[in-house]
């Protein structure tokens, strides 16, 4: 039954449980307030928002409300701009007059509603409370005496972020809002908080102090840090990024934000970056022009093509290059008669690209993941990895959703999970068959080969039941399991496993662009959109067998590649190595030629996320320096080399030539999980496993160079750990120093104690200097005592 | 004053002991649970019953207990809670604690018939955190009741199961607000809830709660034992039954009082003896610190009871009596009120927040020589901003005393201001 509501004179229609500020927003009449926000749990505690409702015999908070049928409410007759302003006044008694020096101005709701109803001087003639500031890390800034205590912050951590870092302590005027003594935020969607703020009290400590709100020009942009693809509002003075905001899309970001996605745009403005083409003379690094560099690329590559022939080209793409990009990039190497291009640099199974019918995709839209009623998560550190799907899959979780595991690591997950089965990485063949299995059995059907006689633990007995359940289900392939060299047997268990439990089978997706990047034909097996084309050697087989020329575009081996020694063998021995990067890096050390290009926010381009979303943005700012964006140098570059089809004069000509005139409607087409059975092996490995995830922040080359994301707690820098029997048969009792060997790396790291890791688990982040001398990020190990 | 049909709270009083289940037993106690655990009265019978009684709460605001046990959703399904309000905070209030001393089982028997009536299986009795020989004095009585079969599982083999458990406090003012109590009881932060949902639909737990104060519970007893018609003749209509007036200030006897609710003020201020000193009255706060001060002329021709109190202009609120003589400075006693609320604000809404400190600082300088000709108007206006504001009555606690005050006693504020000292 409809309620109806007359505000401000205007009649309207609403349903029952509505709030009247719901229903004013419906008519588009906007009430003043602080604490209410769309997204949090109503509090009702600024008294912003009172409004007069007839017959009630006193003004009402308009969040807090609810609509009764034939209610009448007037939002700006006198008695209720009388309450709105009483409250204005009350705000104002003890916020300080700072605004010159405080970072919201200009963008304050405080300030901009105090214009309209605040008073131009004040009564309160008595000192202004002073509250002491607070430290909450590198991320956030305080300025707590700005405070209005409207909790949109405290709020916030509680039922978004999903732990509660911030509360108010104290009483009466002398209440607080801080965090817990001595504790910093380390939420990874700290920053949130900032935007949610609406004074200065929280504001965003690397941006402090650069530039005025009114200053800066808001240009919309796409993230590519996750497989999300966050839209971004990127905030630029004078052609330098100055600072990241969220786009509200409901569908994708709502109207969050990781700190990755907010805070990496430092990485952007680094020391680090190549403003100019250099070329190695005589092992000296000298500065060139662009027509000089390009044409010694041109020749070299013409050369070892012709010399060794165009299997001898290989090219390794990072995944956060745009569609354009490496689109260009593996048409420059097919029509050199290579498919040597890959950007799968982390992955170490290619055993599907055989078997694949498309590219792989989250499996259903990053919207319906708050809708799903049971699933399943393989093989992920799902919240450093996936911070905002990791919060929708929270809210599916908080709505009722069964959340199960299959994982070699436990994070607090910051809600209830209802079944968890903690095995090593290897082992998680082994219990996606016992899953697989179980459901076999629970369905009266008879068990697929592959499955064998895998045993069935009581816990994924216990997954297996909560699977079979519900109706909305998804089955989940995290980074962990895509990197593991038995990523194969594992997409194919979970395959099955899905079609047995009715779910829908997803792969979370480790980059910013991975289906993008198979949609340009970055590798080795299709050409764009899926089409037949020269096939080549992916990158596991370019590193063990190096290529005499090398193209390295946005990458650093070092860091990006799933062995980090073999990669760095590889560009090593290469006769001729390009790099196309934003940075000056280890390139520098193996590189024949660097071409400054650059980073997502200088060119325009486009990201396609998990989902199978095209989004498609302009550049932000100029590129700096003498850099280019990558699309033209890939363009130019088959100019001079004398190659049909580099004649695009805009990126949006290149999307179009890669992704037809309806790119969503191609590109859904492309997107299938599907695989062909592959071989299972049921026989696990007896030895000391490796655990190698990449940290939050070292997942690619912008926010390594993030100094403000790099001094957070998440990215301290990695131990080892492993389970207290482990250490105690090791003989290392609760931790100490440990000489760890793989394969031909080995490294002395401090081992420590964590007992949620499986037995004969040694779990070593990769991605970082500290550990880049170990190789692969999965692999057998030894563990000695330094 | 001798109460015909006998004093309802304080009826075993006379006996030594008087807390001791033993006490309360030969003065009749826990016959009316029996009764209605044997004849499994219907619970409409009994709340039919409080509501011919004309019980009204006694924590200070005095809604009909009947009406507010009929809102309970007694029949749905689930977890159902009584929470008794014992967190006696309001300055001037020390009766609830009288009530625990010296006849606890009245309280405990009243739950138990408040759970059986409402369906509730668990009762909570939150006591303030600064009386704490109370509290333990309650869980002794409450274990009395319930090695006496009282309480627990299948009482008196009745089929009905309820148990109570005392909860105290930790001495917050806003405690006593019932949301911030039921807040306090599930371990956060004491801090009202803003209504609706109201505690009927989404109390403890976000489960249905009736909350009730100690003295409408321990009042229960009575009226299922001798009747609510009888309750209802002991005061006066709308009005039913006795009433505890905690009397303090300037009078001889200052104490707990039970009278009859329409008992003239100027009888309750014989039974405490009168004006201390031979002094005279100047002024009373008849309802606990937050109840407008009403001038002694006016309290002389007061009846004490809700309908009186209401129409000369304050409220009977907790039954707190405070008398001051003529010796009292209007200015500083507003000013030692207005720092309590100011110290008690909970801090969560603006207009406390921010108001209460304001007035305080306000009468301080009035107080201290340093007012303003302007101050009063200020006074008038930021009481004005606070009352009805906020998310609950403590914003109007703090604004009540400081408009009482103005209203009654304006020309002293404006002698402090003028003079920089007091008239008295």
């Amino acid at each position: 039954m409809a309620l109806n509501i007359e505000i401000d004179g205007q009649q309207t229609e609403v349903e029952p449980g509505t709030t009247v500020m719901d229903a004013a927003h419906k008519l588009g009449i906007y009430i003043p307030h602080f604490c209410y926000h769309k997204k949090l749990s109503i509090a009702a505690n600024c008294r912003m928002c009172l409004v007069q409702v007839e017959k009630a015999p006193k003004p009402l908070p308009a969040c807090a409300t609810p609509v009764s049928d034939g209610m009448k409410v007037m939002t700006r007759s006198d008695y209720a701009i009388q309450a709105q302003k009483g409250v204005m006044e009350f705000l104002l008694i003890n916020h300080p007059l700072d605004c010159p020096i405080c970072d919201q101005g200009g963008e304050c709701q405080l300030q901009d509603l105090a214009v309209g109803y605040g008073s131009s001087s004040s009564r309160y003639a008595e000192p202004k409370r002073v509250v002491v500031e607070k430290n909450l890390g590198p991320l956030v800034s305080t300025e707590m005496t700005r405070c209005i205590h409207c909790t949109r912050c405290v709020r916030f951590g509680q039922e978004i972020a999903g732990i509660m870092e911030m509360g108010q302590a104290f009483r009466g005027e002398h209440a607080e809002i801080m965090p817990f003594i001595d504790k910093t935020i380390d939420s990874e969607l700290s920053g949130n908080i900032i935007d949610l703020c609406p004074v200065g009290a929280l504001t965003s400590k690397p941006f402090r102090y650069a530039a005025r709100s009114w200053e800066l020009s808001r240009r919309k942009g796409v993230s590519p840090h996750d497989s999300l693809g966050s839209n971004l509002q990127i905030q630029v003075k004078s052609g330098r990024v100055m600072r990241v905001l969220p786009l509200e899309i409901e569908d994708i970001n709502e109207c969050w934000l990781s700190d990755r996605d907010r805070f990496s745009y430092e990485g952007l403005n680094s020391e680090d970056r190549l403003t100019q083409p250099m070329v190695k003379e005589n092992g000296q690094w000298v500065v060139a022009d662009w027509q000089t560099a390009l044409n010694l690329v041109a020749s070299r590559l013409r050369e070892i093509q012709v010399k060794d022939g165009a299997e001898q080209l290989g090219a390794l793409a990072s995944p956060m290059q745009t569609v354009e990009e490496l689109y260009l990039l593996q048409k420059l190497m097919r029509e050199l008669g290579s498919g040597n291009v890959d950007h799968r640099l982390r992955q170490s199974d290619f055993r599907l690209d055989s078997q694949a019918h498309g590219a792989f995709w989250l499996g259903m839209n990053v919207a319906d993941l708050n809708k799903l009623d049971r699933f399943l998560v393989v093989g992920s550190v799902l919240r450093k990895d996936h911070p905002l799907l990791a919060l929708r899959l929270r809210q599916a979780v908080r709505h009722g959703a069964g959340m199960n595991l299959i994982n070699p690591v436990v994070e607090d997950y910051l809600c209830k999970v209802a079944n968890k089965a903690i095995v090593s990485p290897d082992g998680i063949v082994n219990a996606l068959a016992g899953l697989v299995r179980a459901l076999a059995e629970a369905k009266g059907e008879s068990v697929p080969a592959m499955a064998g006689n895998a045993e069935v633990t009581p816990e994924l007995k216990a997954i297996a039941d909560s699977m079979a359940g519900g109706e909305n289900k998804g089955i989940f392939i995290g980074n962990l399991a895509q990197h593991h060299p038995r990523f194969a047997e594992m997409a194919a268990l979970a395959q099955e496993a899905a079609r047995l439990c009715g779910a829908k089978l997803g792969v979370l997706g480790d980059s910013g662009n991975g289906v993008g990047a198979v949609a340009a034909g970055a590798i080795p097996s299709r050409s764009a959109m899926g089409a037949q084309g020269i096939t080549g050697m992916n990158v596991g087989e370019m590193l063990a067998a190096p290529r005499k020329a090398m193209v390295l575009l946005g990458t650093e081996p070092e860091y990006d590649c799933h062995d980090p020694l073999a990669a760095l063998a590889a560009v090593q021995q290469a006769e001729f190595v390009v790099a196309l990067s934003p940075y000056k890096h280890g390139a520098l050390d193996y590189a024949d030629v660097l071409l400054p290009v650059s980073p997502f926010t200088e060119t325009s381009g486009t990201f396609i996320n998990a989902e199978g979303r095209v989004q498609s943005f302009n550049g932000a700012v100029k590129p700096l320096g003498e850099t280019r964006p990558a699309w033209k140098v890939l363009r130019v570059m088959g100019n001079l080399l004398n190659l049909p089809g580099f004649d695009q004069d805009s990126s949006e000509a290149v999307r179009d030539e890669v992704l037809g005139a309806d790119a969503q409607a191609g590109v859904c087409k492309l997107l299938n999980n599907k695989t062909e059975p592959v071989q299972v092996t049921l026989a696990g490995m007896d030895k000391l496993e490796r655990i190698g995830e990449v940290p939050i922040y070292q997942m690619d080359a912008i926010v390594r160079r993030a100094p403000s994301l790099q001094r957070t707690a998440d990215a301290a820098p990695p131990v080892a750990r492993a389970s207290g029997m482990l250490l105690e048969k090791l003989g290392f009792g609760e931790g100490g120093m440990a000489v760890i060997r793989q394969g031909q790396g080995s490294v002395v790291i401090r081992i420590d104690r964590d007992d949620c890791l499986p037995a004969n688990c040694v779990r070593i982040p990769g991605a970082h200097d500290v550990t880049q001398s170990l190789g692969a990020l999965f692999g057998e190990l030894t563990v000695e005592r330094a | 004053m001798v109460i015909q049909g006998g004093p309802v709270i304080f009826n075993t009083l006379h006996l030594s002991d008087s807390w001791k289940l033993s006490s309360y037993e030969s003065a009749g106690g826990y016959s009316a649970l029996k009764k209605i655990l044997a004849e499994k009265t219907p619970a409409e019978t009994i709340i039919a019953e409080v509501k011919t009684s004309a019980l009204r709460g006694r924590g200070g605001a005095g809604f009909p207990t009947g009406l507010k046990w009929s809102f309970m959703p007694r029949q749905f399904p689930g977890d159902k809670y009584v929470v008794c309000n014992s967190d006696e905070g309001e300055p001037g209030t020390f009766k609830d604690r009288d009530i625990m001393r010296y006849n606890p089982h009245a309280l405990i028997e009243g739950m138990i018939i408040a759970g059986y009536t409402l369906g509730a299986k668990a009762g909570y009795n939150y006591i303030h955190g600064e009386i704490f020989d109370i509290y333990e004095g309650m869980e002794r009585a409450v274990e009395e009741a319930r090695a006496a079969g009282y309480l627990g599982d299948n009482i008196l083999g009745s089929g009905f199961s309820f148990n109570l458990y005392n909860h105290h406090g930790y001495g917050a003012y806003i405690c006593g607000e019932e949301t911030a109590l039921l807040e306090s009881i599930e371990g956060k932060k004491g801090q009202p809830r803003f209504k609706p949902p109201f505690p009927a639909s989404f109390g403890l737990y976000g489960k249905p709660t009736t909350i009730n104060n100690t003295e409408t519970f321990a009042s229960i007893p009575y009226i299922m034992r001798e009747g609510g018609q009888k309750f209802l003749e002991l005061g006066k209509p709308n009005n039913g039954g006795t009433k505890l007036f905690s009397v303090s200030g300037h009078v001889e006897k200052p104490g707990n009082y039970e009278v009859s609710l329409g008992t003239p003020f100027s009888e309750l201020l014989q039974m405490a003896g009168g004006i201390k000193g031979g002094r005279k009255l100047k002024a009373v706060i008849p309802g606990g610190s937050s109840a407008p001060v009403l001038p002694g002329e006016i309290m002389m021709d007061c009846t004490m009871d809700f309908d009186s109190i209401a129409k000369a202009g304050s409220m009977l609120g907790s039954g707190a009596v405070i008398v001051m003589d003529e010796s009292v400075c209007m200015v500083r006693a507003l000013e030692r009120l207005s720092y309590f609320y100011f110290e008690e604000s909970c801090g969560q809404c603006t207009p406390c927040r921010e108001g209460t400190g304001w007035m305080y600082r306000v009468v301080h300088r009035i107080e201290h020589g340093q007012g303003r000709p302007e101050d009063l108007e200020l006074l008038d206006s930021v009481a004005a901003n606070i009352a009805g504001r906020t998310i609950c009555a403590l914003g109007d606690a703090a604004a009540m005393p400081v408009q009482g005050m103005l209203k009654h006693y304006r020309h002293e504020f404006e002698h402090h201001i003028e003079h920089k000292k007091c008239m008295v």
